[in-house]
């Protein structure tokens, strides 16, 4: 009995030694040198492999980071100037800040306001739909509904209204990381700067056509008649193609090119009712001359938020 | 503008053809073996087959309904040819509950965990009747006599754990057969066995109906049918003493019953037509492997297992004949 | 045994309604919209300014490259505007507006009825007049004939086969064409095959169309060179690379040419308007259109001038059905489906077909059941479900290498699909993809 419980020990003793022998000398032949740093590097960024950055993944992110040795072109949309922050700390190099941005759907063409003019019944996908013709709608240039960016986006942050039809993005779950953007065969999404309280205007169309027949398609259209254009006085909005577009890093959300808007494509979102009384956004303009060449938005709309 | 059209990709019409046709076609082609085992059986075969489908398609709904939260979509009738089939795999004496516990391993754990319908690795219903046969050994393997039902029923074996036997005393095949039923008798499906399996004339039947309604191809059948014969004819033509001759293992069993409608399932068949002819040869080769030198009697449902879980490998590997595949090409990936 | 070719093949039911109507000429329309890119290539250089008077024949887009074609006006009147128009697909394209004023032919347009077998250019002089006719492939594919009949350097035709298969269901225009004329078709095939240099050809013809096969080989039999080969029913049996194996036997290598084994393929209508163009000196300005539908009250071939609306089209076959619900710019499986009736015919229109509302839509989606009848059916032994997968989880490397190129886009898996899946939506855009990725690596 006893020789028994001493072979088995001695075997397995050698099975044991030997395999740690080879193992050894295996791990000196194949030995890659990789820098430690990438590993604390990619520890400290989210993990969402979402590929935001531009890279396949957190860990070449990573790599990029210490290879590259500056973090020039490089920012994790995810994890923030917070993240980068910490990264730049492992690297002993200075972080860029970047102001967090955020997908905005850059089209109102509900039901209501773009009737349909045929019954798309193909896949349920954008990009078939993109492939096959302009749309169900009189607007080429409208979303499709089919929910491509739903489906790209790994962060539940963009859903389907039944409603309207159209995608709606929860501003506290998106990250920026642009894969619905990319997903997007009518470009309609666009990363924009999260504002104030996630503040935002933006133009709500991407229609190209001359007014008149952009308006015949669908109500809520940009026609292009630049009347926000001559309103703002941060050189902010820009015209061409028919087709307004507001600069998310030049507005200073004064909220005046919505009001003038004829056919409402400019929308402003998550402000406070509008009081009635004009004077206090024409006495918040003049009380930042120096705004126009200063990149200070947060405090400018801190004032504004305070004033309102 | 008043009216819409509808605007979709080409094709714009279609074959017709359905899901629900195709199972429910199936079913229909299960229907002369059905009728077959009541006339054997007697209602014993009713409560069991109809035990079984419900069972499988409460299971289906169930598990659609409050774990996996979706859309039932009960009614494509695939829930329903599972209970059909796994019924017809079991003695007509089984009773209710262990039916119903095999009901429950085929969807519960051989179909909807990978996805449900056209997702599952394995035949649900073979899975279910395997884990019946290891669970419940003597209950899955004493069949009753055929013409007795119910309480008088009078348990036998069958003609394939007849000749297993006697060859494993010793017996020389020429002897075992005269206790064996005639040819005749296995056509026509005059023995003991599970409840579908039986007639091979009713199930020929069947499987007619589905080649001509093109509910299934001819490739699988036929191989697993001709490689069955080969091979247990090679053993036979070696030693005919030990061995049984390719007519008997042809009608005994489950090959008929295997070969058109086990072996044939969509979802756990290969995708072409020159991995089929490799997936049934394998079967057949299988069952007769098993038959002669297994532990069990019969094979045919582990052969189809087993082959089951090579499929993945049959649809990357074995590519269907590509048209302009004429010159040589460079082969990457 | 009839000749066809070996893999896969549907056969959706025929419904050829129209098949016993002979052509009819449409009315002249009030106006017409001739879009300036009607052909695969680059949109042809409108020449012509509003205001301008134009005649039946004369050019108002020139070619503007090799692979492109002129267009004519179809009419005669005057040009309202060169703008966008409606097409197909939804988005505006370029094009003439005329207003129609009477029915003056340009004076070089032979217009006699009479038959003019004579052959009497040189190959050059032949392949000059189907250049300046504009004449483009007229079954649906509008690739420029002149581009066809000229092989690239190096390669040699031997054989030109005339595709009068019309394996679409529903359609009935070359059917038509092949009973009504026979033997402009038989000189039109003698031109191709001058031009060519080949002496030989053979005529393709599916078996459904039994009259048109026994008339054009009493029509032909004097040309021991032109031979008439019935196919078997069998779709998609006029797709070129089929059509080829049926024929001649010869297989097409994955991704190279139809030339590449000596074989040239024109359908009926263009070798028609090639006899128009090279014998009449008429260049290609009308075409015949089957307008069809189950519920469609009048279904006929019509001879329409290009330009004209469907609507028209639609008018003169009895109106459009109550119970319509998709109307396709060609035939069922692989015409496509238009938003409305003011889309204007073109060369490439060879049907209009009327589809009611219970069969305009698609079944109800169900996960794949791998039966594989999709495989079974592919005529390029492609595996149409891995594809449609790939494709919809942009595996692109997986796609190419699965031969997502190979595809035809016949329809024929998505037809055969039993739970309604739509795979070639997808596979068409994996096909797409990967032909964006296959350029981009070649630059």
């Amino acid at each position: 009995m006893s020789t028994i419980i001493i072979y088995t020990i001695l075997t397995l003793s050698i099975i044991g030694v030997l395999s740690a022998i080879i193992l050894y000398f295996v791990a000196q032949k194949f030995k890659v040198y990789e820098d430690p740093r990438i590993d604390l590097v990619e520890a400290a960024l989210p993990g969402a492999n979402c590929g935001g950055c531009g890279y396949a993944g957190c860990r070449a992110f990573a790599d990029a980071c210490v290879g590259k040795g500056e973090l020039a072109d490089l920012f994790c949309p995810v994890g923030g100037n917070e993240t980068m922050s910490g990264v730049a700390g492992i690297l002993g190099i200075e972080a860029i800040k970047k102001d967090p941005r955020v997908a905005v759907v850059r089209c109102n063409g509900t039901c209501e306001h773009r009737p349909k003019t045929n019954i798309f019944d193909g896949a349920m996908s954008c990009a078939v739909a993109a492939s096959l013709y302009a749309g169900d709608t009189g607007c080429q240039y409208g979303c499709l509904g089919c929910g491509d960016c739903v489906t790209a986006c790994d962060f539940d942050a963009i859903h389907m209204n039944p409603v309207t039809g159209l995608p709606e993005v929860d501003d506290e779950k998106c990250v920026a990381c642009g894969a619905c953007v990319k997903a997007c065969p009518k470009t309609l999404i666009e990363l924009r700067k999260k504002g104030p309280k996630d503040r935002k205007i933006f133009v709500s169309c991407r229609n190209m056509d001359k007014g008149g027949v952009a308006r015949k398609s669908c109500s809520v259209a940009c026609i292009g008649c630049s009347k926000c254009e001559k309103e703002c006085k941060y050189d902010a909005i820009t015209i061409a193609n028919n087709l307004a577009y507001i600069d998310s890093d030049k507005c200073k959300l004064c909220r005046k090119c919505v009001s003038v808007c004829p056919t409402n494509a400019i929308i402003e979102l998550n402000f406070p009712p509008r009081k009635i009384t004009v004077s206090d956004e024409t006495t918040a303009a003049p009380a930042k001359p120096v705004a126009k060449t200063t990149e200070q938005p947060t405090a400018e709309a801190k004032a504004e938020s305070s004033e309102n | 503008m008043n009216k819409l059209f509808t605007i979709s990709p080409s094709p714009h019409i279609h074959s017709g053809d359905s899901v629900n046709k195709i199972m429910y076609g199936v079913i229909l082609a299960l229907a002369p073996a059905f009728a077959w085992s009541v006339m054997m059986f007697g209602l014993d075969s009713v409560r069991v087959t109809l035990v079984a489908v419900a069972a499988c398609m409460v299971f289906e709904l169930l598990i659609q309904k409050f774990i996996l939260n979706v859309k039932p979509q009960i009614a494509d009738g695939s829930a329903a040819l599972t209970g059909v089939l796994l019924a017809f795999n079991v003695p007509a004496s089984i009773p209710s509950w262990m039916l119903i516990v095999g009901a429950l391993v085929a969807i519960g754990i051989a179909k909807m965990p990978y996805g449900g319908l056209g997702n599952n690795p394995f035949n649900p219903a073979l899975v279910g009747r395997v884990f019946m046969l290891i669970s419940f050994p003597v209950q899955m393997t004493s069949w009753p006599a055929i013409g007795t039902s119910g309480v008088d029923a009078v348990t036998t074996a069958t003609p394939l754990a007849i000749l297993k036997e006697g060859v494993k005393n010793g017996q020389p095949v020429v002897e075992i057969f005269k206790n064996l039923p005639t040819n005749m008798d296995l056509f026509l499906g005059n023995m003991s066995g599970s409840l579908g399996e039986i007639s091979v004339a009713a199930l020929l039947i069947g499987g007619i109906f589905m080649l001509v309604r093109k509910i299934i191809t001819w490739h699988i059948p036929v191989s697993v049918l001709v490689s069955a014969v080969v091979f247990s004819g090679i053993f036979w033509l070696i030693d005919p003493a030990k061995n049984a001759d390719p007519i008997f293992h042809l009608m005994t069993g489950g090959l008929i019953l295997g070969a058109f409608f086990m072996a044939t399932d969509m979802v756990t068949s290969p995708m072409n037509a020159k991995a089929q002819l490799i997936f049934g040869a394998g079967i057949g080769v299988l069952t007769i492997l098993i038959r002669v030198w297994g532990a069990y009697p019969e094979g045919v449902s582990f052969a189809i297992l087993i082959m089951n879980a090579l499929v993945p490998l049959f649809n990357r590997f074995v590519k269907p004949k590509r048209f302009g595949e004429v010159k040589t090409q460079t082969i990457k990936g | 045994m009839l000749k066809s070719f070996q893999i896969g093949g549907v056969h959706p039911a025929e419904n050829k309604l129209s098949a016993q109507k002979a052509i009819e000429v449409l009315p002249l329309p009030k106006t017409v919209f001739i879009p300036v890119g009607q052909h695969i290539g680059a949109p042809a250089e409108s020449i012509v300014q509003k205001g301008d008077q134009v005649k039946v024949g004369q050019l108002i887009a020139k070619s503007s490259g090799f692979v492109s074609a002129n267009i004519h006006s179809s009419v005669s009147g005057k040009v309202t505007k060169v703008e966008t128009g409606p097409d197909t697909s939804g988005y505006p394209k370029k094009g003439v507006y005329i207003d129609v004023e009477d029915d003056v032919w340009d004076e070089k347009i032979d217009r006699s009825p009479e038959l003019n077998a004579e052959i009497t250019l040189d190959a050059t002089a032949i392949l000059a007049k189907i250049q300046d006719a504009g004449i483009v492939g007229l079954g649906g594919a509008t690739f420029p004939t002149h581009v066809k009949l000229v092989p690239p350097k190096g390669m040699k035709a031997d054989v030109l086969l005339i595709n009068g298969v019309e394996c679409e269901p529903y359609l009935t225009s070359d059917h038509r064409m092949m009973l009504e004329h026979t033997e402009e078709l038989i000189v039109g095939v003698q031109l191709l095959m001058k031009a060519l240099n080949v002496n030989r050809a053979a005529i393709g013809i599916e078996n459904n169309k039994r009259d048109a096969i026994s008339k054009i080989i009493k029509t032909a039999y004097r040309h021991t060179n032109i031979s008439v080969v019935p196919l078997k029913v069998k779709y998609p049996q006029g797709g070129e690379k089929q059509l080829i194996k049926a024929v001649t036997g010869r297989e097409i290598a994955s991704g190279a040419l139809p030339i590449s084994v000596g074989a040239v393929v024109t359908n009926i209508a263009t070798t028609f308007a090639v006899y128009e163009a090279v014998q009449k000196n008429k260049p290609l300005f009308e075409r015949v259109v089957t307008v069809t539908g189950k519920s469609l009250a009048n279904p006929s071939n019509f001879k329409v001038r290009i330009g004209t609306s469907i609507g028209e089209l639609i008018n003169a076959a009895g109106g459009l059905p109550e119970n319509c619900g998709k109307i396709i710019n060609g035939g069922p499986m692989m015409g496509k489906a238009v938003t409305n009736t003011e889309i204007p015919v073109t060369k490439g229109t060879s049907g209009i077909v009327m589809m009611p509302e219970t069969e305009a839509k698609r079944g109800e989606t169900m996960p794949c059941i791998r039966c594989s009848r999709c495989v079974s059916v592919c005529p390029m032994g492609l595996e149409p479900f891995l594809l449609m997968t790939v494709s919809e989880k942009q595996i692109w490397d997986r796609a190419e290498y699965e031969r997502v190129m190979d595809c035809i886009e016949c329809g024929s898996c998505s037809y055969t699909c039993p739970a309604n899946r739509p795979l070639l939506d997808y596979i068409r855009l994996g096909k797409g993809k990967v032909g964006a990725l296959i350029r981009t690596r070649k630059n």
